[in-house]
């Protein structure tokens, strides 16, 4: 089986994010997004720490400790960028006007459940940020993540066996190895990725997928 | 006249108690008034609740108050990053209490302490184990929970600039939490890099106005 490495992922999610979106993009692999966005498209980034339309990583020394994103790396102002505090970032989500949330996955549901916040552990700590906030407020929600983790349990589960952050609330999965549409049906493939064939997917994926040429032929 | 400027830090922050709750600005260590609380520790107040979006990292911060025993409950978003180290350790020790809270909710509650309001509706969090044993209620077809304010006995904020009325204007992503927890403590206390003459801050540029400030203490600390 050949997998994307996150990088390749990150640049197939941001193919789909079109021009003049507004999107908030999550902590981790979401983060990278940003840097594979065509350069023709003007697309407006969204941090939660208060700031809208902020640009690429500085430069090697150029780097300013009180500019950062959800990340906490260190970022750039594009010009029209803008500052706020924290009532209104989150406003900004739950008030709907947010185009497109981009999400990091412990676990994604075939009915579109995401939990991303708590193993559910006594000793490891729960971490929720943003996260739930997003889920309920913006327009779109796409998940990326591996496909499976690195002992190949699968990511992508008939049900979620964390704790959710979201019910119902993913529509679209980027992974190593697919790209997902979740539908009222279930999940439909769009894309098999690294030139997997749709069996190898769907033997590490824990709910039943449909393959790419279902929905063509669906369509007629 | 009024004047916020105070002379020493361990005056500003000397109505800080035993058993205070205590909001703390910042994002990551962004925003962080990282003097206030390190004279927090000479000052020697514990059995603290600490409101801050994160529960420190490295020997700095609420991470320092942490491994100094001084914290006894947490009310954040995201307890977890790299280099959370004293707070999962007295987490695993079961030494201190964590109360999770997603970011957004977090804010509001804060603002809604800060502008007098009794609690608010959400969706965020809904049908979820954060929203267990909380009150809700289906508003317009969409399933929100109740959430109450939360205020604080004293606030500990990083400003850029401030005057002496105790205006406050804010350096980039700096400025997150901090102006919403000036309007939701007790005794807001302010940490700045510069203190400049009344009228230097133009009136249209205030994000703090003056009335919801007490102490304002001028510091080294650069802000960049």
């Amino acid at each position: 089986m050949n997998r994307l490495t996150p990088e390749q992922v990150a640049a197939r999610c941001a193919a789909d994010i079109p021009d003049g979106a507004y999107v908030n993009l999550g902590i981790g692999m979401p983060t990278e997004v940003a840097n594979h966005v065509p350069a023709d498209r003007e697309v407006i980034y969204h941090s939660e720490n208060g700031v809208l339309g902020f640009g690429a990583a500085p430069a090697p020394g150029e780097e300013d400790p009180q500019l950062i994103n959800a990340s906490k790396q260190h970022i750039t102002m594009r010009p029209g960028g803008s500052f706020f505090h924290h009532a209104d970032s989150f406003g900004m989500m739950r008030g709907g006007h947010i185009d497109i949330s981009v999400l990091g996955a412990y676990q994604v549901a075939a009915n579109g459940d995401l939990a991303n916040w708590s193993t559910g552990s006594e000793t490891y700590p729960p971490a929720v940020g943003g996260a739930m906030d997003l889920v309920v407020g913006a327009k779109q929600l796409f998940a990326i993540t591996r496909h499976t983790l690195k002992d190949g349990t699968p990511k992508i589960v008939e049900r979620c066996s964390y704790p959710l952050t979201g019910a119902g609330v993913v529509s679209r999965i980027y992974t190593d190895l697919a790209v997902i549409a979740v539908t009222d049906a279930g999940l439909q493939v769009i894309e098999l990725l690294a030139g997997n064939d749709f069996d190898t997917v769907q033997n590490v994926t824990d709910a039943p997928l449909m393959a790419p040429d279902t929905a063509r032929r669906a369509q007629g | 006249m009024i004047n916020r400027i105070r002379d020493s830090i361990a005056e500003a922050i000397a109505c800080v108690a035993d058993g205070d709750t205590l909001m703390c600005g910042g994002f990551g260590s962004s925003g962080v008034a990282f003097n206030l609380m390190d004279a927090l520790l000479d000052h020697g107040a514990r059995d603290l609740t600490i409101v801050a979006n994160n529960a420190g990292v490295g020997e700095t911060g609420i991470a320092r108050l942490l491994a100094e025993n001084r914290v006894a409950k947490v009310i954040c978003s995201y307890p977890r990053s790299p280099g959370s180290v004293w707070f999962e350790r007295r987490y695993e020790e079961n030494a201190i209490e964590l109360e999770l809270v997603p970011q957004g909710t977090l804010a509001e509650r804060i603002r809604a302490a800060g502008a007098g309001l009794g609690g608010f509706y959400t969706p965020t969090g809904y049908g979820t184990a954060l929203a267990e044993g909380k009150r809700t209620e289906i508003i317009d077809g969409v399933g929100h929970v109740f959430e109450t304010p939360l205020s604080a006995d004293v606030a500990l904020l990083k400003a850029e600039r401030a005057d002496r009325w105790g205006n406050l204007v804010y350096y980039k992503t700096a400025r997150n939490f901090n102006p919403i927890m000036a309007t939701a403590a007790r005794t807001v206390i302010a940490e700045v890099s510069a203190v400049v003459a009344l009228g230097d801050i133009d009136p249209e540029q205030v994000v703090t106005p003056g009335i919801f400030v007490d102490h304002v203490i001028e510091t080294e600390q650069a802000v960049a």
